[in-house]
């Protein structure tokens, strides 16, 4: 599904990712580990075309074309989602006018007629009950004044009505006490399906407990130093990074 | 390789300056339009081309030389040549306009404008439950659902058949709330006015349906002047609407109302004004100089509205205000004005509170993008006989770019102990961080634009009356995002 080969980018000529390689198919989970400064969130921003970042090299393909020549929306639109980690506000626009707006766009760049209101409230409604969110909160203005959780639940909301090809999430437990990271790992193992994929982008290994990854990689200074099965991240967890360098 | 998809504010310039002003056509109907230049023989004939009675000519040219002796205000946040008002016409009106016309008599060729506009006349009665008076040039052309109102009592026609039938109403109100002294162009305009509409709802009737007026500029050298008058007697209620649009032009013409609402006890008025005169080209030549007194009377536990969307005009110098004379009267300012290229608006309200528990609110919002100067301007007064007087007000500004320039000028005058007065107000800028994560949601950067300023503007568009706020939702994306290429 998605093939990152070789991939170099920076920002204001200081080079971030020096020659990223990695494949995840259909139906699989990868987890990206690394330290802070490691490259782990200029992957997900670079994958999913936002302009601050310039790619030197490489290439970033979904289902054999490349993403490198597609605006963000277009990206969008052929089923790249990321979960951001710190979500915008949009003052006045209420998180329901939002996915609205987000969907009736993707779908008429794929050539689909805007969905009916009754059938758009219907998914509303069932995603909401899927995930267990009050639809109340979904006319509020979006993520204004909204706690860490509930920016992130909403971002996993986005991402269930959306129903993308590959989602990244990017560093979707920070800020996230227990309770909150159990419910937002919850909607995403239910989202999760054989022909969908997950990247999942962390720090820490304990939100890999909820969302078990197929694929541990761990990233350092901008390269895949190390891949394995989810039992890497637990030997991350007890030794940290330093081991690897 | 550079990533194509960075969006800077350079690509934002440019969506803005390409776009075009969508009502900018010109239609050739035959004119009568008077020669060029202002004095009494002008303010004569136009009294006369109206056929009016003795005492309203004497009271135009009273107006007259008081305007004589007065001068043109500067101290407005705005920059612009000062109208020659030697160089302008007074008067013009489509010839084919007959005063005794119906609706179906009118001018094909007006017809044919007002669904440029967007307007047909006919829609308009059967579904939106709008009666209408157009205003082309100088003069009312048409006037729909005149009969339904009437059984209720209302009169709602143009100001020039209101002189000749309901003169006592006239003279009784006119001039009251915005005197012939009162300013400069408020002076103008009560010399050289050529019509407007009237507007009077009878004791305890609530006015069944919008009633709205379209303002059109059409011909070339002329000005636009009118006078609308609106009174809402004891326990009434009305909701009035009022679009204008002119054709693009490069020179500069000057659009010089008045408006006056009278709100008797325990009346409501609402209203609302979609404003988008032209604004000039891209490079700051011609578009309407709007230059508008509107104030409104509140007596006792009386309430009135103010909802305005400014999209239009190069220059725009306008203070719907409020006089809460009235205890427990009600004032409310909502606005959206938005300023583009070389737009330049000074614009806000002014809250006079001389009544006890009298209330008051301001919600303006001011969006600028290109080398455009938005100034908000307003004043909350609170007189000592005023008890209890309570204000709120909200500025908040929204910048697109770095060349534009957003102004507050808040002037707060009390004299009451008992007095509570907020004033709260802000600046944004849309982010490139907002923008790229509607993107990463499947949203373009246009519609991107166009969901956030309807987002920052929503208080004051829910304010409009439905049909009113779609149509004001679709002008602010015309007049903010243009054809991206």
């Amino acid at each position: 599904m998605l093939h990152i080969k070789n991939l170099h980018a920076s920002v204001n000529d200081k080079e971030i990712l020096r020659g990223i390689n990695l494949e995840i198919k259909p139906g699989e989970v990868h987890a990206i580990m690394g330290p802070n400064g490691s490259g782990k969130s200029t992957l997900s921003a670079v994958i999913a075309g936002n302009g601050t970042y310039d790619v030197t090299q490489g290439d970033v393909v979904l289902d054999g074309e490349s993403l490198l020549d597609f605006a963000p929306e277009e990206r969008a639109h052929k089923g790249i989602f990321m979960s951001f980690q710190y979500p915008v506000e949009i003052p006045g626009v209420t998180t329901t006018n939002f996915i609205r707006t987000a969907i009736n766009e993707t779908r008429k760049a794929r050539g689909l007629a805007d969905l009916p209101a009754n059938e758009m409230l219907k998914k509303i409604r069932a995603t909401a009950e899927l995930l267990d969110i009050d639809r109340k909160f979904l006319s509020r203005s979006l993520n204004e004044g909204f706690s860490g959780g509930e920016k992130k639940r909403n971002e996993i909301f986005q991402m269930a009505m959306l129903e993308p090809k590959l989602a990244i999430l990017d560093e979707t437990d920070s800020g996230l006490d227990i309770d909150a990271l159990k419910i937002v790992a919850n909607g995403v193992n239910k989202l999760k399906n054989k022909d969908n994929a997950i990247l999942v982008i962390t720090h820490y290994q304990r939100l890999l407990d909820y969302i078990i990854p197929d694929f541990v990689h761990v990233l350092h200074n901008g390269k895949i130093i190390k891949s394995g099965g989810k039992e890497l991240a637990y030997e991350l967890e007890e030794k940290g990074y330093d081991w690897l360098k | 390789m550079t990533n194509k998809t960075k969006y800077t504010e350079e690509h934002l310039k440019k969506e803005l300056e390409t776009q075009e002003y969508a009502y900018g056509f010109y239609t050739d109907i035959a004119s009568d339009t008077f020669p060029k230049g202002l004095n009494k023989d002008i303010v004569r004939a136009i009294s006369k081309k109206k056929n009016e009675p003795k005492w309203m000519t004497e009271w135009r040219l009273e107006a007259f030389s008081i305007w004589q002796k007065m001068e043109e205000p500067n101290w407005a946040n705005v920059n612009y040549k000062k109208p020659d008002f030697q160089d302008i016409a007074y008067y013009s009106a489509p010839k084919s306009v007959d005063p005794n016309k119906t609706l179906d008599d009118v001018d094909a060729d007006l017809l044919a404008m007002y669904k440029k506009l967007g307007i047909s006349i006919d829609e308009q009665k059967k579904m939106n439950n709008i009666a209408m008076d157009i205003v082309v040039d100088s003069v009312s052309v048409a006037t729909t659902f005149k009969k339904t109102l009437a059984e209720k009592g209302i009169i709602f026609m143009p100001i020039s058949e209101a002189i000749q039938e309901h003169p006592e109403l006239v003279r009784k109100y006119m001039g009251t709330i915005v005197p012939k002294t009162d300013n400069f162009y408020a002076a103008l305009n009560s010399a050289v006015f050529t019509d407007g509409s009237f507007c009077y709802i009878p004791k305890g009737v609530r006015c069944p349906m919008e009633l709205s007026t379209y303002f059109r500029i059409n011909e070339g050298g002329t000005g636009q002047f009118e006078r609308t008058l609106l009174i809402a007697d004891k326990g009434s209620y009305v909701s009035y609407l009022e679009g204008c649009t002119a054709p693009a032009r490069d020179e500069n013409q000057l659009h010089a109302a008045v408006v006056e609402l009278i709100a008797l006890d325990d009346a409501e008025i609402k209203y609302s004004t979609v404003q988008n005169w032209f604004p000039g080209d891209k490079d700051g030549n011609g578009g309407v100089f709007n230059f508008v007194t509107k104030r409104a009377l509140c007596e006792t536990n009386a309430k009135v509205s103010w909802t305005q969307v400014e999209t239009g005009s190069a220059i725009t110098w306008k203070y719907p205000s409020c006089i809460l004379k009235g205890d427990n009267s009600v004032g409310e300012f909502y606005s959206i004005a938005v300023t583009n290229n070389y737009q330049q608006a000074d614009t806000g309200t002014k809250m006079i509170h001389l009544g006890k528990n009298t209330r008051s609110t301001i919600i303006s919002k001011g969006i600028s993008a290109g080398k455009s100067q938005n100034s908000y301007r307003g004043l909350v007064r609170v007189n000592a006989r005023a008890e209890n007087a309570r204000n709120f007000s909200q500025c908040d500004s929204l910048l697109m770019g770095n060349k534009c320039g957003a102004h507050t000028f808040p002037y707060i005058e009390n004299k009451s102990k008992s007095a509570q007065i907020e004033h709260e107000a802000t600046t944004s800028k849309i982010g490139e961080d907002q923008l790229f994560y509607c993107n990463q949601r499947g949203i373009d950067t246009e519609k991107a634009i166009a969901l956030i300023v309807n987002g920052f503007s929503k208080e004051v568009l829910n304010k409009l009356p439905m049909e009113f706020a779609v149509e004001a939702q679709k002008l602010l994306e015309i007049s903010l995002e243009g054809s991206v290429g």
